[in-house]
């Protein structure tokens, strides 16, 4: 754990997004901001019937994408109202992980940690493996198979380091998405959830899992109701936090088949002449 | 609002935030706007009126209203004439109404004791012979020479029985909660809950604002329901006022200004009426004498035209050739878009120009629309894209039905590629009458111009022409000023220079002008737009493209007109003393010491007249307002809970059912719709049978998305928007798909006696039957973006819609239609036709 938090540590500030979903009106301004600024093509025209969602989910070709959960309004209840939800959107993105599974897995170097706390995936030393795939605990990267390699958020890094805020949460009308110091939005966060919970919303939640081996995420979210009605598990962990346990495992695995095999190299020929002696019966 | 203002729905959000502003939502469908309300009403499409009746009656019984403001900032105490009836009276219509012609004669409707026609301000006219198709703009109604302080009778008391304010109460008296019940189908604990909140939120320390958009005013009653809650605003003091008012949500982004600077045919820039051939066009003086008021802001009405017609005319506009007037166009019938495009399809019209329009897809019947195309001669389109006027002639659903075909087609198009809003410089006028301009960002790709290039040297060629033709059909153009320099090496015109001409200057030095009082009625003064002027009030200044934003409400961030007042009528935020209503809602105020108006915003008032000025005997213009009566548009100073002249359905909102409607009016067995309204029935635009069609039970209302723009042009045709709503759908509650088997996801047909459309169905809880006078009334909803051209093609949801027209402003009734709908695809083809064909036979 500690070698990791080494590799990937990064100095300078460290920002992240704070994605508010009662203030988040569903009009997706943030996914076609991110594709305009980041030169993401569209990825087809299909229409889902899953409400107004016709982009899935967060992919190679969606960076930022906005949930649409509908529920069964009732005349008198609006969906911020307190009393009942109705239709509820939610801005996913890339978290940033402190302890990043794609970063971990990645065995080529290609993503890397940038300052500001990004997690980034290089495209011209990308070799396409998939390995992080696998490896993201929340579903986030994606291979492009007509292309080849794997791509995801890049944190808008382009414009944080010429102090330009992510495209998404710049182009955000109603502050849902907002954007700067982490430590800042802990806090923040926390005094939003008590002012919505002060104002009879008792089922928000602030998302920000920071007791588990992704040590903590620089996209903190705050969501109405189960988050993992959001795409957001309860205890995200990276995969190498398995190794231990795989490598025990297989440490395990090989010493039995070892003995097994010294065994049955000890026991065989008495054995076989038992057996087809047996079978000759 | 959230979804189709998403950016100023931010400002909704920081209320609800903020400042814990109560959000409620009236809307059938549940929709983005409904998930971020506090309160969702739904409602029966076209009820509206019966439901803000409602709340004025609430207002009325429980004396909610805000009495000082309602005594002395409404007509509520002006008394009406004895020969005035109500719809109460008559079953669904005011006195006036003349059955033959089917349009009113609104003498009834004055104040008592004003002079009736031919004693207009100024001298008589001669009698006019209207009939139900000649439009045009009645300003006469606004400007109207009757309503002064003068001749009006007032009863402060509010007790007289023809005084407004009881002729009000007797009005909306059967508005009760259990109509709203019986006729909206919203439960009347709900609007009960409404009632309240909104009625908290009003009051001295306190206002609420209401916005709408083209679910109110895309109806045949729409001007009336913007009525109806206007009067409820001004009951509850939420005019003039911060954080009160009426908020119409335009449907584009210069909607606002296309109509100040008059895109419409019937008024020219300002909202000066273009002369109406028959009434008021013989000469300059008849067509003043009919529009000018005795008191009040349109007492200067010779100041606007005649600087309107030195700005248009140039050294060619005289005293002696009345500057010229004789070369505006007149008003000779209904040259509305309707009109014209009926005109259109009956082969009346010869050519047309198109620029960033497309009736091909947002026009309602656009079936009809797109085939009255083919009726023209030539035919100009210009735009970012082929839109799908451009296109009719070889990929249209007619030339899939075999209406149309290239080889038959006789236009001659010709389409222009256009630059974009980024690709040119320009001004934006937003609904808060805030003009605001901006640069241009790069050149547009390829022989792209902007049109304001278009019709500069357009205007040159044709004026080249006309010098080289000395006939007198071409004195207009040949009078016509049009000196716009040109610049780089497109010769693209100075946009600065149109905005200073609109804001005017002295005609014999070329001085700009400070504002509109400065104007003169002796052609001294040119100025395009009097309502704008102040916007370039000296060389470099153009105010518009100003960025420093000073204060709250935003003074030195563009320019509100009139006089960058950024809340109209604002003396109504102080008491007739002149001093604040209360601390927390403080706006503008009298400043004793200086002997001024002075406050927070500019004051929509005269600057140095004192709260306690009361107009003497006879006192014309200015003079004629007195120092307590904020609403200075108007000559009584008052705001018109009644209106006495100037529309043509009636002084009060009253419910009638949309033109198609599956239910009997409620209220009235005499007129089951508005009867001032066009329905312009004929066989390629007919209706169905109301009430209650059994070919077409269910209630269509056409919408937009967040993600689309109007007809599409801009957003079908753009990959990172085309993905986000990539097919035409309709939204249908689970009750009505389980009833006739609609299953989501699958495609469902959808019929009107106009068209037939074929959509995916979204079965969603976000709608829900209501139930009306003991019915199930299922409403479906559909999107109206799609068309055949773009990344993304579907079916026009408006050629369902029929052409119809509002009688005041003559829009068509696109949010409350009947309407068939059946699992599975529509037939191609011909097979199409035969099916509509088949429907209507059965009806």
């Amino acid at each position: 754990m500690s070698t990791a938090t080494n590799l990937q540590g990064h100095s300078g500030q460290t920002t992240a997004f704070l994605t508010d979903s009662t203030l988040c009106i569903g009009c997706k301004a943030c996914e076609v901001a991110c594709k305009e600024w980041n030169g993401v093509s569209a990825d087809g025209f299909d229409w889902s019937g899953f409400s107004y969602d016709n982009t899935g989910a967060v992919g190679h070709s969606t960076w930022r994408h906005v949930k649409f959960v509908e529920g069964n309004p009732q005349p008198g209840f609006g969906g911020n109202a307190g009393e009942a939800i109705s239709w509820e959107f939610s801005s996913d993105v890339c978290k940033h992980c402190e302890v990043a599974g794609c970063l971990e897995a990645c065995p080529t170097g290609a993503i890397t940690r940038m300052e500001f706390g990004a997690v980034y995936v290089q495209p011209d030393v990308c070799n396409g493996c998939s390995y992080c795939v696998v490896a993201c605990p929340f579903g986030v990267v994606q291979k492009n198979v007509e292309d080849g390699r794997a791509f995801k958020c890049t944190f808008c890094s382009d414009r944080q380091r010429v102090g330009l805020e992510p495209a998404c949460a710049k182009a955000c009308p109603t502050q849902s998405i907002k954007f700067g110091e982490i430590n800042q939005f802990r806090n923040e966060a926390q005094d939003r959830l008590q002012e919505l919970k002060a104002r009879g919303i008792e089922d928000a939640t602030v998302y920000d899992p920071q007791d588990t081996s992704v040590g903590g995420i620089h996209s903190i979210f705050l969501v109405r109701g189960d988050p993992r009605t959001y795409n957001l598990p309860p205890k995200p962990e990276v995969p190498t936090i398995y190794l231990k346990d795989g490598w025990r495992s297989a440490g395990i695995a090989a010493g039995m088949m070892v003995v097994a095999g010294l065994a049955a190299f000890l026991s065989t020929p008495a054995k076989n002449g038992k057996r087809l002696e047996g079978a000759g019966r | 609002m959230a979804e189709n203002h998403p950016v100023g729905f931010q400002w909704v959000i920081e209320a609800r935030e903020k400042n814990k502003a109560t959000v409620i939502h009236v809307d059938p469908r549940f929709t983005r706007t409904s998930a971020m309300a506090d309160i969702w009403v739904p409602l029966r499409c076209g009820s509206d009126i019966v439901f803000l009746g409602g709340l004025i009656h609430y207002v009325l019984e429980n004396e909610k209203y805000f009495r000082e403001y309602v005594v002395h900032y409404t007509n509520a105490p002006t008394l009406l004439r004895e020969d005035f009836r109500d719809t109460e009276d008559l079953d669904g219509f005011f006195s006036g109404w003349d059955a033959e012609k089917k349009l009113y004669d609104p003498t009834t409707w004055l104040y008592e004791g004003s002079p009736e026609k031919g004693a207009l301000f100024g001298g008589p006219l001669p009698k006019v012979e209207k009939d139900q198709q000649q439009a045009g703009h009645e300003k006469r109604g606004i400007v109207g020479p009757g309503q002064t302080a003068e001749t009006a009778k007032q009863d402060f008391t509010l007790r007289h029985p023809r005084c407004v304010f009881q002729v009000l109460k007797k009005h909306f008296a059967r508005y009760t909660p259990e109509m709203v019940e019986q006729c909206c189908g919203v439960p009347k604990e709900l609007f009960q809950k409404v009632a309240e909140a909104y009625c908290s939120a009003s009051g001295p320390d306190k206002t609420a604002a209401i916005c709408y958009a083209l679910g109110w005013t895309q109806h045949s009653k729409g001007v009336q329901i913007i009525r109806a809650a206007s009067i409820l605003q001004m009951l509850l003091g939420n005019m003039g006022r911060p954080g009160g008012g009426i908020m119409a949500l335009r449907g584009h982004a210069s909607i606002q200004g296309s109509t100040d600077v008059a895109t419409l045919y019937d008024i020219l820039p300002g909202y000066l009426p273009t002369p109406i051939f028959n009434r008021d066009a013989r000469s300059l003086k008849d067509y003043i004498t009919y529009n000018k008021a005795k008191t009040g802001v349109w007492s200067d009405f010779d100041k606007y035209i005649i600087s309107f017609l030195k700005a248009y005319y140039g050294d060619s506009a005289t005293a002696e050739n009345d500057f010229c007037f004789d070369y505006l166009p007149r008003v000779t019938g209904d040259h509305s878009h309707f009109g014209f495009w009926l005109d259109m399809a009956d082969g009346k019209v010869e050519g047309l120009f198109l620029m960033g329009q497309n009736p091909g897809v947002g026009g309602p019947n656009a079936r009809l629309e797109r085939k009255a195309l083919a009726k023209l001669k030539w035919l100009v389109v210009r735009d970012m894209v082929e839109v799908e006027p451009a296109s009719f002639w070889y990929k249209s659903p007619e030339v899939e039905r075999g209406e149309l075909s290239p080889e038959t087609v006789a236009t001659e198009v010709f389409l222009f590629p256009a630059s974009g809003v980024s690709e040119k410089a320009g001004t934006f006028t937003n609904t808060q009458r805030l003009l605001q301009f901006h640069e241009k960002g790069g050149d547009p790709p390829g022989d792209s111009t902007s049109d304001t290039w278009f019709m500069v040297h357009l205007g040159r060629r044709l004026k080249a022409k006309a010098a080289a033709d000395p006939r007198p059909r071409n004195a207009p153009l040949n009078a016509l000023k049009w000196d716009y320099s040109v610049a780089g090496k497109d010769a693209e015109p100075k946009v600065e220079e149109v905005l200073q001409e609109i804001n005017g200057w002295t005609t014999a030095d070329h001085r700009l002008i400070s504002g509109s009082s400065e104007l003169q009625a002796d052609g001294s003064t040119a100025c395009g737009t009097w309502i704008y002027s102040g916007c370039y009030p000296e060389p470099g200044r153009n105010r518009p493209n100003e960025r420093q934003s000073r204060d709250l409400y935003g003074h030195g961030w563009g320019f509100a007109w009139p006089s960058d007042r950024r809340i109209l009528y604002n003396r109504a935020s102080a008491r007739p003393d002149g001093k604040p209503w209360s601390e927390r809602k403080k706006l503008v105020w009298w400043d004793e010491q200086q002997r001024q108006w002075t406050g927070l915003d500019v004051p929509d008032f005269y600057r140095d007249k004192p709260p306690d000025y009361k107009p003497p005997e006879g006192a014309v213009g200015a003079a004629g307002i007195g120092g307590d009566q904020p609403f200075i548009l108007h000559p009584d100073g008052v705001a018109w809970l009644f209106v006495s002249a100037g529309l043509k359905d009636g002084p009060l909102p009253t419910h009638y059912e949309p033109l198609e409607s599956p239910l009997p009016n409620p209220l009235y067995k005499g007129s089951n719709s508005d009867p001032a309204a066009m329905k312009r029935e004929r066989p390629d635009n007919p209706y169905a049978r109301s009430p209650g069609d059994p070919s077409f039970p269910y209630v269509l209302s056409t919408y937009r998305l967040t993600e689309h723009h109007t007809a599409g042009g801009m957003s079908r045709t753009l990959s990172h928007l085309a993905e986000l709503q990539p097919e035409l759908f309709c939204e249908v509650s689970p009750e009505l798909a389980s009833e006739i088997g609609l299953k989501h996801g699958a495609f469902a047909t959808i019929t009107s006696p106009r068209g037939i459309v074929e959509a995916r169905v979204m079965v969603t809880n976000r709608l829900k039957p209501l139930s009306v006078e003991g019915r199930s009334i299922h409403q479906i909803g559909i999107p109206f973006h799609f068309g055949t051209n773009g990344l993304v093609t579907g079916d026009s949801a408006n050629d369902l819609l029929p052409i119809s027209e509002e009688p005041n402003v003559r829009i068509m009734e696109a949010k409350a239609l009947v309407c068939d709908i059946t699992p599975g695809r529509r037939p191609r083809g011909k097979a199409a036709l035969e099916f509509l064909a088949r429907k209507m036979e059965a009806a």
